[in-house]
């Protein structure tokens, strides 16, 4: 039986491992390849790495990130930040990253996706969407959740699919940072809409709240987090063992 | 020395990194010769099966793989590289495989169930059987290892080692004499992927 994935996500600026609270305020808190392994020995099932840097220095040290995570981390890696172009994926792909996630940069160039699955199999592309209820519609955030681009987010994920986006990253800015639980009924939402695997971000603060995102929407396939995991409030291989005991599958790793 | 075969398809760092971590003396190569002295041959891929059985054959490496094969040198594919072991893929149209394995490549969808998502992505546990395989000497029932696809080897029925329950079950593991292939990535599947591959590094060369 297929396991449901749990999955930590780093942001990395200037070669450190950052999270904001509703993307705001940032702190250090580790080294992402001491980061990366401690989460792989401890069961994650997959690793998004997230640049968050602007510069062109910024960049070329992430990318000198990831190659030491690929050399050292036997689990799937995903990267994402500043995916703007074909070139963009070569980049990241051949420091040997599995999967590539886009956001702003599909927004920009409505093309990407297309070209990418095209170039790269679906499996390749992740669809990353930041959104939003305004005036109790799902509106799509760009630039870090800061600017409402003004489009329906089921809509624009639909249509992103149709494209052939592999799997799609829901990150609900309403509930993010503030630990109380995922977003249930946006996740419905976009579960309802495509039947590619659909990824919860957003709103995680504890084991119960996992807890209440598989047993309430079976379909949803994985849960993303990243500071609980960070600053340990949420431990992984505590969460996988008691989600098991759940009768959620989850994949558990031997201790030594 | 371990050869990976590299005949431009897909991104092999993963892979080298991952043998290399098992202690194993690992080259990605399109050399005839280096393959030739390789104790061992790795069949990579992803992408499309008849993109990837024709760069093979354009670059002649798919001849040098079956006479390795034939003089009894261990053979490891992997995902498409398995797939590529068997006879056939109807994965848009119909393509020749090296038929170094009896069985075909057909569409998941062909088995599962319609609720199920495609491609099968994910941690899926393996069953090995009433027998386990020596590459598999390392693991147990049900541990977990991750796959990626769309396609799956079908009528191989003597030659599976290991399947993945999916709505149906997949086959998630082919072997025949010292041609082996795993449909999942064991350079992707954390340590029990790993103790795969040393198991894999550790078999006797005939």
């Amino acid at each position: 039986m297929i396991t449901k994935r749990i999955i930590p996500c780093l942001d990395v600026k200037n070669g450190r491992v950052v999270k904001g609270v509703n993307f705001l305020g940032l702190n250090d808190v580790s080294s992402p390849v001491e980061l990366a392994r401690y989460y792989s020995d401890h069961g994650a099932d997959e690793l998004v790495f997230y640049d968050i840097t602007a510069s062109a220095e910024g960049r070329a040290l992430f990318t000198d990130i990831l190659t030491e995570v690929a050399r050292q981390i036997f689990i799937p890696l995903t990267v994402g930040g500043g995916i703007n172009s074909l070139e963009d994926f070569d980049r990241v792909l051949k420091c040997g990253a599995d999967k590539v996630s886009v956001n702003s940069g599909a927004i920009r160039n409505p093309s990407l996706v297309k070209e990418a699955a095209k170039r790269y199999g679906d499996q390749c592309v992740v669809l990353s969407v930041d959104v939003k209820r305004v005036d109790g519609v799902f509106r799509v955030f760009a630039k870090g959740g800061r600017e409402n681009t003004g489009m329906e987010a089921i809509e624009w994920i639909r249509r992103c699919v149709g494209d052939g986006a592999g799997e799609v990253v829901v990150n609900s800015i309403d509930t993010d940072g503030v630990k109380g639980g995922f977003d249930l009924p946006m996740l419905q939402a976009v579960c309802d809409a495509v039947s590619v695997p659909v990824i919860a971000s957003g709103g995680a603060g504890c084991i119960r709240h996992f807890s209440e995102l598989f047993h309430s929407l079976p379909q949803v396939d994985a849960g993303l987090a990243a500071s609980i995991f960070h600053f340990h409030e949420v431990d992984i291989g505590e969460l996988k063992q008691s989600l098991l005991a759940e009768g959620i599958p989850m994949r558990t790793i031997k201790k030594g | 020395m371990i050869a990976i075969v590299d005949y431009g398809v897909g991104n092999l760092f993963s892979l080298r990194s991952s043998l290399l971590a098992v202690g194993a003396d690992a080259v990605i190569t399109a050399d005839p010769c280096v393959l030739r002295a390789a104790e061992k041959i790795i069949l990579p891929g992803v992408g499309a099966f008849g993109d990837a059985a024709e760069k093979l054959r354009e670059s002649g490496l798919d001849r040098l793989v079956k006479e390795e094969a034939a003089k009894g040198k261990p053979i490891l594919g992997i995902c498409l590289g398995m797939q590529l072991l068997l006879e056939k893929s109807y994965e848009y149209g119909e393509h020749e495989g090296l038929g170094l394995i009896p069985g075909v490549i057909r569409p998941i969808a062909d088995v599962i169930p319609a609720d199920y998502k495609i491609p099968h992505i994910g941690w899926n546990a393996l069953h090995f059987g009433a027998e386990k395989h020596p590459l598999f000497r390392y693991l147990a029932e049900g541990d977990h290892v991750y796959f990626v696809h769309s396609y799956y080897g079908a009528q191989c029925k003597e030659s599976v080692i290991a399947t993945a329950e999916y709505g149906a079950d997949l086959t998630a593991a082919v072997a025949s004499g010292n041609v082996m292939g795993c449909q999942f990535h064991p350079e992707k599947s954390g340590s029990v992927g790993l103790a795969i591959l040393r198991a894999f590094c550790e078999m006797e060369v005939a």
